[in-house]
């Protein structure tokens, strides 16, 4: 007491409140983003002005190159002479190849029709502002696949295109969709038996798991190729397509598996008991509980592993079959567009680069859209 | 009401009815080699509420948790409401859905909103129809006192909010027996009061009640019978008043000299 006699500042009481106030017109609007990110420190300074100069030697030149000093229109290799820039002569003349291999012309309406389907079947299940998702997350599994099917392969009264004629972006498609949308559902039972407290169930799980995993994808389509055709009796040959695809399958959903139990050890205990307090048996507590909070948890890890599934397609070239990249290689193989590798490969990235990127884009946009909030 | 009733401490077990609703027989469990609950017997009647108390370890909360399987014990019988708890899990299924749990992390589901918390239960184990789900969720929020909150996710509520929806939430599926497993040991102290509030409140409904708690106050007001555990086994069980003022046993003595002396 005597302190505070001594010393009055201690002592305090409020008596007006104080109004609130916005910040200081410095720190907000573009000029205060600028500042806090771009100029903060003379070390951030440098650094941006450093990026900037860089850009400004990478961009222009790279404009030019690709918009300016090249050619789009033209018959062969011939008409690039005296071109400086990038010479795009063979992707118009190629397109139909990029896209569809070597699906006959007359049929390729086929294709298109079968991917309008698609996204129409994927709407629902990406947007909750489309009704019946859960159908369509259903349909898209278990019946697309066989609409998809007889329009690609043909059936009933369609002509028939063998699968060695699907080539370009199609197959790339082809097998990366139907990998995605078979190793999620395989994966989530595999990391679920693998979690399991059956010892047998989780046995076989984990021995799946670190089987496919612990072998090379290369060495998977070699075996699905090669060695499988081997091991089965005469006349019974599975199509090579299809034997890719269901090694390829396997060997995502191992990885998938591992990615959704990281989502399940993420979750508290709590949230199982309380379920199984209120009389939620284990698939429904699964169901309604534990899958949609673990599957949100490791969405980054989910759209990751799709991203690396995309463009692992490409690895099917090696076994022959005519996907994006190889198009793309074989293309410039032809002696009209000898010399047309950059040009090639660029637009085959760039297809790439469209779909992993808009997959990216979508995996944020779920991510902040499921975000209630909630910090455990 | 209940206040008064509480400092008078006499809480009226005459009416108390004489049917077990639980029976815990010569009980045992063991985590590896850890012995944790021994030889515990325990008949638990309609309507009683009992508070157990003791210091951490002393597998109050394990024996709760056996009552509605979330733990297996290894030795001994269970029955609630006539079903023997073994191995068959839907007789499991069937006792959890007559018994509510509260826990201590409250224990919400963060990815669903207060009232489809409540509603989920209700709506996929007992069928019962979405709009008469919500009407009875809408009850019990009304119950705890936070209707308000019923859009909101658990993520956007104080920690009391979050256990009032927990107790509207277990209540929502009817139970004939509500078990708590320390209900405000994670809570602020200004939240236990309209936590505390709330279960007194249930208390005057005649609901079969076991806390696990070190809230002595609650204990008083409340329980027909207060046991006392220690190292795994009850070392003493009685009426409040008794519990409180005649402590028979060493252990229940410097128990209640630790946590009554500030």
């Amino acid at each position: 007491m005597s302190d505070i006699a001594k010393n009055p500042d201690r002592s305090f009481v409020r008596t007006e409140n104080i109004p609130e106030a916005p910040p200081p017109i410095s720190t907000a609007g573009v000029a205060g983003w600028m500042r806090a990110n771009l100029f903060s420190s003379p070390a951030n300074t440098a650094l941006t002005l450093l990026t900037f100069y860089l850009l400004y030697l990478v961009v222009p030149p790279l404009f030019e190159w690709a918009f300016i000093d090249s050619l789009l229109e033209g018959e062969s290799n011939k008409d690039c002479r005296g071109i400086e820039g990038a010479c795009w002569v063979l992707i118009p003349k190629r397109f139909g190849q990029y896209i569809y291999g070597f699906y006959p012309e007359p049929e390729r309406w086929r294709v298109n029709l079968t991917f309008i389907l698609f996204c129409l079947n994927l709407l629902p299940v990406l947007s909750d502002r489309v009704p019946g998702r859960t159908f369509a997350a259903l349909f898209l599994v278990f019946g697309f696949p066989i609409v998809a099917f007889v329009l690609l392969h043909g059936a009933f009264g369609l002509e028939s295109v063998p699968t060695h004629k699907w080539g370009g972006l199609t197959l790339t498609l082809v097998f990366a969709s139907v990998a995605i949308l078979f190793s999620l559902p395989i994966g989530v039972l595999l990391a679920l038996g693998r979690r399991s407290e059956m010892p047998v169930i989780r046995t076989i799980c984990i021995a799946f798991i670190e089987l496919w995993r612990s072998v090379p994808l290369i060495t998977v389509l070699f075996m699905a190729s090669f060695m499988l055709p081997l091991f089965t009796p005469e006349g019974v040959n599975a199509n090579e397509l299809l034997r890719a695809l269901i090694g390829f399958i396997m060997f995502a959903s191992a990885y998938m598996a591992e990615v959704v139990r990281g989502g399940l050890q993420a979750l508290p205990k709590g949230q199982t008991e309380a379920a199984m307090a209120l009389g939620l048996n284990y698939w429904k507590s699964m169901q309604l509980i534990i899958l949609p909070q673990a599957l949100k948890i490791v969405i980054p890890g989910i759209v990751n592993t799709f991203i690396a599934l995309f463009k692992d397609t490409a690895l099917v070239s090696i076994i022959g079959l005519f996907d994006l990249l190889l198009v793309a290689r074989s293309a410039v193989t032809d002696p009209k567009w000898l010399g047309l590798e950059h040009e090639s490969y660029i637009f085959a990235a760039l297809i790439y680069f469209i779909f992993c990127f808009s997959m990216s884009r979508y995996s944020l946009w779920l991510e902040r859209k499921l975000d209630t909030g909630h910090r455990n | 009401m209940s206040e008064n009733a509480g400092e008078a401490g006499a809480v009226n077990t005459e009416t108390l009815s004489n049917e077990p609703i639980i029976r815990i027989e010569g009980m045992n469990k063991w985590f590896g080699q850890f012995h944790v609950l021994r030889d515990i017997d325990l008949t638990v009647y309609r309507g009683e509420r009992i508070v157990i108390c003791g210091p951490s370890g002393s597998g109050k909360s394990t024996l709760i948790r056996c009552i509605n399987r979330l733990e297996e014990h290894q030795k001994g019988a269970i029955v609630v409401q006539g079903i023997e708890l073994t191995g068959d899990l839907k007789q499991i299924d069937n006792v959890r859905r007559e018994v509510g749990m509260l826990f201590q992390q409250f224990n919400l589901f963060p990815h669903l909103t207060v009232l489809e918390n409540c509603t989920l239960a209700p709506i996929w184990v007992r069928k019962t129809p979405r709009a008469e789900a919500e009407e009875l969720a809408m009850e019990y929020l009304t119950r705890v006192k936070i209707p308000e909150q019923a859009l909101k996710y658990p993520g956007q509520l104080s920690g009391g909010q979050q256990q009032r929806v927990a107790i509207a939430r277990s209540l929502c599926m009817r139970p004939k027996i509500m078990l708590f497993d320390e209900p405000t040991s994670a809570l602020d102290p200004e939240m236990i009061k309209e936590v505390l509030d709330v279960m007194v409140e249930l208390a005057e409904t005649e609901m079969t009640m076991l806390v696990v708690t070190h809230e002595m106050g609650f204990a008083r007001q409340v329980a027909h019978r207060v046991i006392f555990m220690d190292e795994g086994q009850i070392i003493e069980q009685n009426e409040p008043e008794e519990f409180f003022y005649r402590p028979q046993s060493d252990r229940t003595k410097l128990f209640l000299s630790q946590i009554l002396s500030h």
